[in-house]
């Protein structure tokens, strides 16, 4: 009998590793081609009919202006050091996405090659490459945000919202994203919102912390209302409750006579 | 940066002519706007009142400072990759030697140091250097932010002494763990890139680089993440490698390959979809990245699954034995 389950076993061990082996050659195919819902965005460029290279695209004069301040930041022999800030202001000034024209308006301004503006909108994650909602949502989903619920949050939002991640919702107004560790481990869990109603002008992205599911329904229903949600209670990452250090004036220093130095 | 960016610009003054360099970048998260909206007002008022720029503090030393910002990639961070993105390029590191020392910004000798080092400066020139040596243990003098997230009370950042022991550290300022000391299961003392020290480690030791080195940890960047007993640490540890393995930024295969690698099975891990000798495997895939790679990125994403592999592999064998002894079942009852 014992012999019979040891075999039965052995079987089992065997059956379960070819088992395994096939499941898994599927799932790292599964992982070669990520489906929408990894963070990461496509890499692949198609024509469309609002995103091709023979649509022109430039800067509008205020921008221009804009543009022209930010290269006197740098050397005149090495204008590609503009190529983050201005993509920044492309983005901006096209309602949160960047077109293969406006990638080509930059590599003109800067005179790059238009491959090396690519470079850098393929490298960097900001740098939306199909279209987003006029309020990006993106939901920090690190560790640390994740132990204290960020994936509560960010399922409230979806259901709420009726969209799968880096999808627009119908009325073009919200889309949900996920980023990488935003900084602000402290407040956690908390989402961004980048506001592209606005234009380059009103452009904002605000931080919006500590926050539980059901506070962030309610900021998503005040921004579709068109308000701007309230300040956190929390001042900058002092401990809830006030600040514990740092309670009365600093000691003055001791007499120190400098010209003596 | 937010609340108080001159401290960093005066510091950007110091450290610059202490270097006798002719500018300053200080290069801020893309994800940062409004902060680095009050960085450049502060900048702007610092050139305005005449402390910047063309004889800058009426010295007669000419000192410019310019704040460019990045879009996103936590890679740009390491020195050379910061370099590279400022020169507007993809964030992808040089290889060290030449040292940026050498050969850095545009070719240029530079210097590429972090916020704190540098807003701390005035205040050392201020208070004097016996001051600020004063604090913590020999060679891990000064102060540190310590931020403090995860399961604790009051998650906060905190200003404090070098060498502080950990428990205290958690109990004075983030108001203990959520529900208390003993409901701990482990803590990462530095941030994403440091193994991770179980409860009986944390219950007394100090935080400074000496003391957890010792550890076989590290300080890092001081972000304490304390995970209580609620916590499913594998998952935690292979949110970090998929972290990883989005952040890489592709140039090195171990790195780019490894990094991939490492979470895939982290993830699988995680349900115990492997078999025991996988651990090892894992352990080996470890090594095999770290100290391989252009820049410390390989490093960090190995460091956590080798803290996790130290001190959490009986739970990790758990799962394994678990889900094989779910799947053996099922066949053993069928065969009869």
């Amino acid at each position: 009998m014992f012999a019979g389950r040891r075999l039965a076993q052995a079987l089992a061990i065997t059956r379960r590793s070819a088992y395994s082996f096939a499941q898994r050659q599927q799932e790292e195919r599964l992982l070669r081609n990520p489906p929408r819902w990894y963070s990461t965005a496509l890499n692949l460029h198609k024509d469309s009919p609002d995103n091709n290279p023979n649509i022109p695209w430039d800067f509008t004069p205020a921008n221009m202006t804009k543009a022209k301040e930010i290269m006197s930041h740098y050397p005149a022999n090495y204008k590609q050091s503009a190529v983050i800030p201005l993509l920044d202001l492309a983005q901006q000034q096209h309602g949160g996405w960047l077109t293969i024209s406006a990638m080509n308006k930059v590599a003109e301004i800067l005179g790059m090659a238009p491959i090396r503006v690519y470079e850098v909108a393929t490298f960097y994650s900001m740098f939306n490459r199909t279209k987003v909602g006029k309020y990006h949502l993106l939901v920090c989903g690190t560790t640390p945000c994740r132990l204290r619920g960020s994936c509560d949050i960010e399922e409230a939002l979806l259901k709420h919202l009726g969209v799968e991640r880096n999808e627009v919702t119908s009325d073009g107004l919200f889309s949900v994203g996920e980023m990488e560790c935003m900084g602000c481990c402290v407040n956690a869990p908390m989402i961004v919102v980048a506001d592209y109603t606005k234009g380059a002008e009103g452009y904002t992205y605000n931080y919006y912390e500590d926050l539980t599911p059901k506070k962030v329904i309610e900021l998503v229903e005040i921004l579709r209302r068109g308000e701007s949600p309230p300040n956190p209670d929390r001042f900058n990452c002092a401990p809830a409750g006030g600040q514990k250090t740092l309670l009365c004036e600093p000691k003055p220093p001791p007499c120190r006579d400098l010209d003596a130095c | 940066m937010r609340h108080d960016p001159h401290k960093l610009v005066e510091g950007c003054l110091i450290a610059g002519v202490a270097m006798r360099a002719c500018a300053a970048y200080i290069y801020i998260r893309g994800e940062y706007v409004n902060e680095r909206k009050n960085l450049q007002r502060a900048v702007k008022e610092a050139y305005d009142a005449g402390y910047l720029g063309k004889n800058a503090c009426g010295s007669g030393y000419d000192f410019d400072v310019h704040v460019h910002f990045g879009a996103g990639a936590y890679i740009c961070g390491e020195e050379t990759a910061l370099l590279e993105s400022l020169e507007g390029k993809q964030g992808k590191p040089r290889l060290k030697p030449p040292f940026p020392a050498n050969a850095g910004l545009y070719g240029c000798p530079s210097t590429v140091t972090n916020v704190e080092t540098v807003a701390v400066s005035p205040t050392i020139l201020r208070r004097g250097p016996e001051w600020f040596a004063s604090f913590g243990r020999k060679n891990n003098s000064g102060t540190k932010l310590f931020c403090i997230s995860g399961h604790v009370n009051t998650p906060c950042t905190v200003e404090e002494e070098m060498s502080i022991p950990l428990k205290e550290l958690i109990e004075r300022h983030a108001g203990g763990v959520r529900g208390g000391w003993d409901n701990l299961l482990a803590i990462i003392p530095g941030g994403s890139s440091v193994p991770l020290i179980p409860k009986h480690i944390c219950d007394d030791i100090l935080m400074d680089f000496d003391a957890l080195k010792a550890a076989q940890t590290g300080l890092g960047t001081a972000a304490v993440i304390v995970m209580d007993k609620s916590t499913d640490v594998v998952d935690a540890i292979a949110r970090l490698s998929y972290f990883y393995k989005h952040e890489s930024c592709g140039q090195c295969t171990p790195c780019r390959e490894g990094t991939g690698w490492l979470w895939m099975m982290m993830e699988r891990m995680k349900t115990g979809k492997a078999v025991i000798e996988e651990i090892d495997m894992l352990w080996e895939l470890t090594k095999q990245i770290e100290g391989h790679t252009i820049c410390a990125l390989g490093d960090a994403a190995a460091w956590p699954v080798q803290g996790l592999i130290r001190h959490f592999r009986p739970e990790m064998e758990r799962r394994i034995r678990e889900r094989a002894a779910s799947e053996i079942e099922a066949p053993a009852e069928a065969t009869g």
